[in-house]
């Protein structure tokens, strides 16, 4: 068996190149390449369908990939996949927790899958307990947990086997506000003792505020690489003003906006004014007389970079 | 505060190539385990099923039924009613509860609760996922013919000796790990919400239970329905089961291939189960 790569910080974790995953007529993921450093925070920001999930699974080796190469520590994951996945966290899109079984059961049975003897995890099931701030529910049954303190259980529980890596398919996707809010905390948290995140969203602001870099992916290609700021910088402008008119009115009007902005998006219920000056330009629109239904000065948002690159709205 | 330093990077988890190295030897073993854990969440049910079962049906049908055959035809076999159902009743018992246990459950995991994938994403690969759920449901099946034969001894129903009608437990496991690999393996295959089993339950597994020798030797049957018999796992255990509790004679090569069939059986239902296993969870 060849050694096993050390890994290093700043080291690249993960390279994928060229990975392609094809169902029947369907390429899922379509030559997608890039490279993860030690201690990075990376995202996968696309809408449903894109080829995030399908990439994320092949990076842990639970997907065969149809082509291109795959080197997580430096193994090939469909070669050594539990190797890899010995490396790896994985907190799934749907929680698989089981529910019959006590938070603190659910914890110690996933150790067992990684060979953790019963001392080790008696203690560690109590830290991943309070991590998740479940301290209150560790002997209830999965059940009765509400949805943001499952979602945090199966974070714990990817946690057991002390990952350098830590694979996140849509972590937040359907959580309430303030459940999202205590979660991202908790990741943060991850991120600044050292561990790896890789984390797939279809949400501008998680991605914005969990991520180092991301990748832009649509169709199973990626569209843009960068950090969320770069991203911004290079496909938008430093501002935004959505204005409404009426669904009637929006179309009319686009002409007598065209030199106002840099660039204009006419979606069906308003238009985005693309400007580096909002409130210059909102003061100019309605200088104009065409005073708009509703307006708002906005930064600019990865939202605004993926309508730009794929010319549709990432959640319907 | 939370040392998340410590929490993160303790230094007492092994190498991830020893981690590996362990759930490549005991991953389907680290299953098993789990699927005790769940099962003691129900064992009280389970075991009041598992005494309950055996009495009501050696009270309806060995001495109920018994009376009556034994004052019509005499004995069955060579031996009282009782003695000749009671093996039987085990096997078949047995193998029907793998009905339960190999095919919601199995659908569970894939689709439903999505169980298995929690595993899979661990060193723990698709096929020992497969095989640690069947040893699971097996070592329930050890406990079931277990209960099974000790209340068969309490009915007298074991002429040839306590001792060797013990072994009706090792051949009742055998009989369900044959049919049970083979249904898991077909469950591992359905993609829909598993309408399949109730025809299976009814049109497979009932049959087997009520053809296959059970309550009647298989010679009573007219010759063109004997196949019945031969293809069904019921019947091959029964035949070991009567051998090994009343004496019931049978010539040396027929024991030879009950024991084969039921092995063969075993054999090709794990490997479907653990390819079918892979390829699902890998797609």
């Amino acid at each position: 068996m060849p050694p096993v790569t050390s890994v290093v910080p700043g080291d690249p974790i993960v390279v994928a190149e060229d990975l392609t995953k094809v169902y029947g007529d369907n390429r899922a993921v379509d030559g997608i390449s890039f490279s993860i450093s030690q201690g990075e925070s990376f995202g996968l920001l696309g809408p449903n369908g894109a080829g995030k999930s399908t990439t994320m699974r092949m990076i842990g080796g639970t997907l065969t990939r149809t082509g291109g190469t795959m080197r997580v520590a430096g193994l090939d994951p469909a070669e050594r996949g539990p190797e890899v996945r010995a490396h790896l966290g994985v907190v799934p899109q749907q929680d698989n927790l089981d529910e019959e079984l006590t938070v603190r059961d659910n914890l110690i049975v996933y150790g067992r899958y990684f060979g953790l003897p019963h001392s080790y995890l008696r203690t560690k099931a109590d830290e991943l307990i309070e991590f998740a701030q479940l301290t209150e529910k560790a002997k209830a049954k999965t059940t009765a947990l509400s949805g943001g303190m499952k979602r945090r259980l199966t974070i714990a529980r990817a946690l057991v086997n002390e990952p350098k890596l830590l694979l996140l398919d849509e972590p937040t996707t359907g959580l309430d506000p303030q459940a999202r809010h205590v979660l991202w905390d908790r990741l943060f948290r991850l991120k600044e003792v050292g561990v790896t995140l890789v984390v797939t969203t279809h949400f501008m602001d998680e991605a914005e505020q969990l991520c180092d870099r991301l990748i832009v992916i649509d169709h199973g290609r990626i569209m843009a690489e960068g950090s969320p700021r770069a991203l911004i910088r290079e496909h938008s402008t430093r501002e935004v003003v959505e204005v409404r008119f009426g669904a009637q009115r929006n179309a009319a009007v686009v002409d007598q906006l065209e030199d106002v902005a840099t660039r204009l998006e006419v979606l069906p219920d308003r238009i985005l004014v693309y400007t580096d000056d909002g409130e210059a330009a909102l003061e100019e629109i309605t200088g104009r007389g065409l005073n708009p239904i509703t307006s708002l000065v906005r930064r600019s948002s990865l939202e605004d970079v993926f309508l730009r690159l794929t010319g549709r709205t990432l959640v319907d | 505060m939370q040392d998340l330093q410590r929490l993160a990077a303790s230094g007492r988890v092994p190498a991830p190539e020893v981690m590996a190295a362990r759930a490549r030897r005991w991953g389907w073993w680290y299953y098993v385990e789990y699927w005790l854990r769940t099962a003691k969440a129900w064992f009280q049910s389970i075991l009041i099923y598992m005494v309950g079962e055996p009495l009501l049906y050696l009270v309806a049908l060995g001495v109920g039924l018994g009376t009556l055959v034994d004052n019509g035809v005499g004995t069955v076999d060579g031996v009282p009613y009782l003695v000749f159902v009671a093996p039987a009743l085990l096997i078949s018992t047995v193998v029907m509860s793998t009905g339960g246990e190999l095919t919601y459950p199995v659908m569970a995991g894939f689709k439903w609760d999505r169980l298995y994938y929690g595993p899979h994403a661990t060193p723990v690969t698709p096929a020992q996922i497969a095989t640690g759920h069947l040893i699971g449901v097996l070592i329930r099946f050890v406990v079931q013919s277990l209960i099974f034969w000790a209340i068969m001894v309490a009915f007298d129903a074991v002429p040839r000796g306590v001792l060797v009608s013990a072994l009706v437990i090792p051949i009742g496991v055998l009989s369900a790990a044959a049919f049970g690999a083979l249904l898991q393996a077909y469950a591992s295959t359905l993609q829909d919400e598993g309408y399949q089993f109730a025809f299976v339950q009814r049109f497979v597994i009932m049959p087997m239970f009520l053809f296959a020798g059970t309550f009647f030797p298989l010679s009573a049957m007219p010759v063109y329905l004997h196949w019945v018999g031969w293809i069904s796992p019921v019947w091959h255990g029964t035949q070991l089961a009567r051998q090994v509790t009343y004496g019931a004679v049978e010539p040396a090569w027929l024991t030879v291939v009950h024991v084969l069939f039921l092995l063969a059986l075993t054999v090709v239902g794990v490997l479907w189960a653990r390819r079918s296993y892979t390829r699902r969870m890998g797609s």
